[in-house]
C-alpha cells in the first residue's frame, strides 16, 4: 500500500447524499479478477452518456476537475455494498482523499486498506469545502495527515479526527497482514483455548 | 460481579485475541464465507506473498453472484463471469477450501447456504466479502461484511483488526397484522432510522415481533441491517434458533451439541446492559411497505401517496429526494396502489428462502401473471429449490406464468443476464433500490414476497391485507 502523508490537489464537489458503492462502481465492472484498471468504471452511470461518450455535466469530466485528487461529497458516502472495487476505482482514477460529513463503515475501512484517506468534517466545514471546491482549477486543497489538517485555497485551515492506529498505518504504508502475523503466537494460544472451551466452533 | 453486557458485548469479548492500548482489537473469526466476486484479488494477494490459508476448514466457498439462473449444465455462458467462477474453483482447490460449484445442489446465495448447512452457528463470528453477511446475525452470531483486503487478512490469519462498535437496540413489540411480514418490519425500521442511522452501531433486534418470527423472518430483518447503515444486526438465540440449527450437516452433534447449547443459552443481553441508542416501533400498527425512491429509507405504507419532496426543509435531502422521484419516473401525490409495474423479482438473500416462496405461492395459487408483466422466481439455493418442488410450489408459479429459475443472486444486483431494461419498473423482494442496481436506469420498488406476488397478478401494487385476487 502507498503511504499517505500530504496531498495537494484539486478538490471536486459532488454534492449528493447517500452516494452508494453501486454508483461509485456499477456491477458490470466487478467481473474482474484484478485490483487495477477500475478507473474507467468510476461513477460510470453518471460519467458517461448512453452512447458511451463523456457526460459534460458530470464534475469529473469538466476540464477543471479532470485531474482532481480529492472529492468533497454529501453525507453517508460509500453506503451499500462492501465492494472494495469502490476504493480501487477511486484510486485508479487518481483520487486519494474523500471528504464528507459521514461514511458508511465498510467503505470507510476499505479506504484505509488502499492508501485513501476518508475525512469526516462537520456540516459547516463541508459547506465551506463545497465553496472551495466550486472554484474549479483554483480549488487546490492541501491535506496533511500528520497534522490532521485540510487547508483551503484561501489558507484557511480545519482540523479533523482520525483513529491513531489507522493514521500510523496510512502514514507508513503498513501491511495489516504482516502486522497481525507478528501476533501469530497469540492467535495460536487463542485457538488452543477455543478448542477447549468451544470445540464445536 | 461484572457489569451487565449486551449480546454483542459478550460475543465480541469472547473473540478478542489481542487488544491494543488504543482499543484496536484483533478479533478471532470462526466462520468465513467466500464468493467469486470479492475473493479473487485476496487469493492473488496470498499467492504473491507466499501465504497459505490459516484455517481452511473454517472457510466455505460458493458461487452465487455471477451464475446464470437458466440451465447451467453446459457451463457459465458469459466469458467474464466464467473466468471469475473458474478462478474461485481453482483457488478453493489450491488452498484446500470446501467449494460448492454451480451444479452442486447445495449451491446458492452465500447467505442462504451458510445457515442451511449449519455453518452459521449462534455465538460465532462470521464474515464474508459481502455486505449482507449481516443476515447471519439472525442466529445470535456477530456477522458482518468486509472488504477484499480484509478477506485476505482473514484467509491468512483467521482474525480481523476491529474496533468495537456501539450498541443499538431496536425493539418492536405487539403482534404483526396479517399480511405484514419481516420485510415490512425491516423496511419500516430503515424508514425510521434512515440509511445512516445505524452507522457505527451493531443492532440487537428485541421484542415480541422478533421472538415470534421464524428464522427465515429473522434473517430477512438482519439481512437489511446494513441498509440502515449498521454492519451487523442480531437476534438472541432461542428455541426457534436451536430447532433450526439442530441436525444440519455442519451443526454440532451428540455431546458437542449439548455443550454448545449450554453456551448458547448464555447469549442474551443482561438486564440493565447499556445501549447507546434505542429505537422502538409498534408492530401492531405496521402496514405493508413499498419503497418509492432510490434509497431503502424511501419507504411508505402501501396505503400512502408518493411523498412531496418540496415539503422537506433540509436542502441536501430535498434535492436527493427530487432526484429520486425523477429517476423513478414518479409524481408526488400518486397513490402507491396506482403504480403499474413491468417486472417482478422474487429472490435474493433477503427473501428467497422456503418460507418466502410459500408466502408468494399462497398468493399466486389459482391466478395468472398480468398480461404485459413478467415475473421471475429465483430460489435462494438448490436445496430451497428442491424443497419448493417437493411441495409443488414450482407448479403453482409456472401455471401462473412465472419463470422458475436456478439459484443465485440474479436480479438483486444484475451481474448476470437477469436485469431490468431502462425505465422498467420492478416489484422486487431484494434489498437495494439504488440507481442502476437492477439494471441501467431500472426502477426498483422493495416489497415483501407476498406483496411482490400480488403485484405480479394485479399488474400494480395492491394492499395485501385486502387481497381477494385480481380485479
Amino acid at each position: 500500500m502507498d503511504k499517505f502523508t500530504t496531498l495537494t490537489g484539486v478538490a471536486a464537489p459532488l454534492p449528493l447524499v447517500n452516494v452508494d458503492t453501486d454508483m461509485i462502481i456499477p456491477k458490470q465492472y466487478l467481473k474482474t479478477i484484478k485490483r487495477t484498471g477500475l478507473g474507467k468504471g468510476l461513477f460510470s452511470e453518471l460519467r458517461y452518456l448512453e452512447d458511451g461518450s463523456d457526460n459534460p455535466d458530470f464534475v469529473l469530466n469538466k476540464p477543471a476537475y479532470r485531474n482532481a485528487s480529492i472529492i468533497v461529497a454529501g453525507d453517508n458516502f460509500g453506503c451499500g455494498s462492501s465492494r472494495e472495487h469502490a476504493p480501487w476505482a477511486l484510486l485508479d482514477h487518481g483520487i486519494r482523499c474523500v471528504i464528507s460529513t459521514s461514511f458508511a463503515d465498510i467503505f470507510y475501512n476499505n479506504c484505509f486498506k488502499n492508501g485513501i484517506l476518508p475525512i469526516k468534517v462537520t456540516p459547516e466545514q463541508l459547506e465551506a469545502l463545497f465553496d472551495d471546491a466550486s472554484r474549479g482549477a483554483n480549488a487546490v486543497v492541501t491535506v496533511d495527515l500528520e497534522s490532521q489538517t485540510v487547508t483551503g485555497p484561501d489558507g484557511g485551515s480545519i482540523s479533523f479526527e482520525v483513529d491513531p492506529f489507522r493514521k500510523h498505518c496510512l502514514l507508513n504504508g503498513l501491511d495489516d497482514i504482516g502486522l497481525t502475523q507478528v501476533k501469530a503466537e497469540k492467535i495460536h494460544d487463542y485457538e488452543a483455548q477455543l478448542a477447549a472451551d468451544r470445540p464445536w466452533a | 460481579m461484572s457489569a451487565p453486557r449486551t449480546l454483542y458485548d459478550k460475543i465480541f469479548d469472547d473473540h478478542i485475541v489481542d487488544r491494543q492500548e488504543d482499543g484496536t482489537c484483533l478479533l478471532y473469526i470462526d466462520r468465513h464465507l467466500v464468493h467469486e466476486v470479492t475473493s479473487p484479488q485476496a487469493f492473488e494477494g496470498l499467492r504473491v506473498a507466499g501465504r497459505r490459508v490459516h484455517a481452511p476448514t473454517k472457510t466455505l466457498a460458493v458461487v452465487d453472484h455471477n451464475v446464470q439462473t437458466t440451465d447451467r449444465r453446459f457451463g457459465i455462458e458469459d466469458p467474464e463471469s466464467r473466468m471469475q467462477v473458474e478462478t474461485l474453483a481453482e483457488n478453493a482447490r489450491d488452498f484446500g477450501i470446501e467449494y460448492f460449484n454451480e451444479l452442486d445442489k447445495r449451491q446458492g446465495i452465500v447467505h442462504v447456504i451458510g445457515p442451511e448447512q449449519g455453518f452459521t452457528l449462534p455465538g460465532t463470528t462470521i464474515v464474508c466479502g459481502d455486505s449482507h453477511t449481516s443476515t447471519h446475525g439472525a442466529f445470535g452470531a456477530l456477522a458482518h461484511g468486509i472488504g477484499t483486503s480484509e478477506v485476505e487478512h482473514v484467509l491468512a490469519t483467521q482474525t480481523l483488526i476491529q474496533k468495537k462498535s456501539k450498541n443499538m437496540r431496536v425493539t418492536v413489540d405487539g403482534k404483526l397484522p396479517d399480511g405484514v411480514t419481516a420485510k415490512d418490519v425491516t423496511l419500516a425500521i430503515i424508514g425510521t432510522t434512515g440509511t445512516a442511522g445505524g452507522t457505527g452501531f451493531v443492532i440487537e433486534y428485541a421484542g415480541e415481533v422478533f421472538r415470534n418470527l421464524s428464522m427465515e423472518g429473522r434473517m430477512t430483518v438482519c439481512n437489511m441491517s446494513i441498509e440502515g447503515g449498521a454492519r451487523a444486526g442480531m437476534v438472541a438465540p432461542d428455541e426457534t434458533t436451536f430447532a433450526y440449527v439442530k441436525d444440519r450437516p455442519r451443526a454440532p452433534k451428540g455431546a458437542a451439541w449439548d455443550a454448545a447449547l449450554r453456551y448458547w443459552d448464555t447469549l442474551h443481553t443482561d438486564d440493565g446492559a447499556f445501549f447507546d441508542k434505542e429505537v422502538r416501533l409498534d408492530g401492531a400498527s405496521l402496514p405493508p411497505i413499498v419503497s418509492w425512491g432510490t434509497s431503502p429509507e424511501d419507504v411508505i405504507s402501501v396505503e400512502g401517496l408518493v411523498p412531496d419532496p418540496d415539503l422537506i426543509t433540509d436542502e441536501g435531502k430535498r434535492e436527493a429526494k427530487k432526484r429520486a422521484l425523477a429517476y423513478m419516473g414518479l409524481t408526488a401525490g400518486t397513490r402507491i396502489t396506482d403504480i403499474a409495474i413491468d417486472k417482478v423479482f422474487i429472490g435474493s438473500c433477503t427473501n428467497a428462502r422456503i418460507e418466502d416462496l410459500r408466502a408468494a405461492a399462497q398468493i399466486v395459487a389459482g391466478h395468472t401473471v398480468r398480461e404485459g408483466v413478467s415475473g421471475m422466481i429465483v430460489p435462494g439455493s438448490g436445496l430451497v429449490k428442491l424443497q419448493a418442488e417437493a411441495e409443488g410450489l414450482d407448479a403453482i408459479f409456472k401455471a401462473a406464468g412465472f419463470d422458475w429459475r436456478e439459484p443465485g443472486c440474479s436480479m438483486c444486483l444484475a451481474m448476470n443476464a437477469d436485469k431490468l431494461g431502462p425505465e422498467e419498473r420492478c416489484a422486487s423482494t431484494s434489498n437495494r433500490n439504488f440507481e442502476g442496481r437492477q439494471g441501467f436506469k431500472g426502477r426498483t420498488h422493495l416489497v415483501s414476497p407476498a406483496m411482490a406476488a400480488a403485484a405480479a397478478i394485479a399488474g400494480r401494487f395492491v394492499d395485501i391485507r385486502q387481497w381477494r385476487g385480481p380485479v
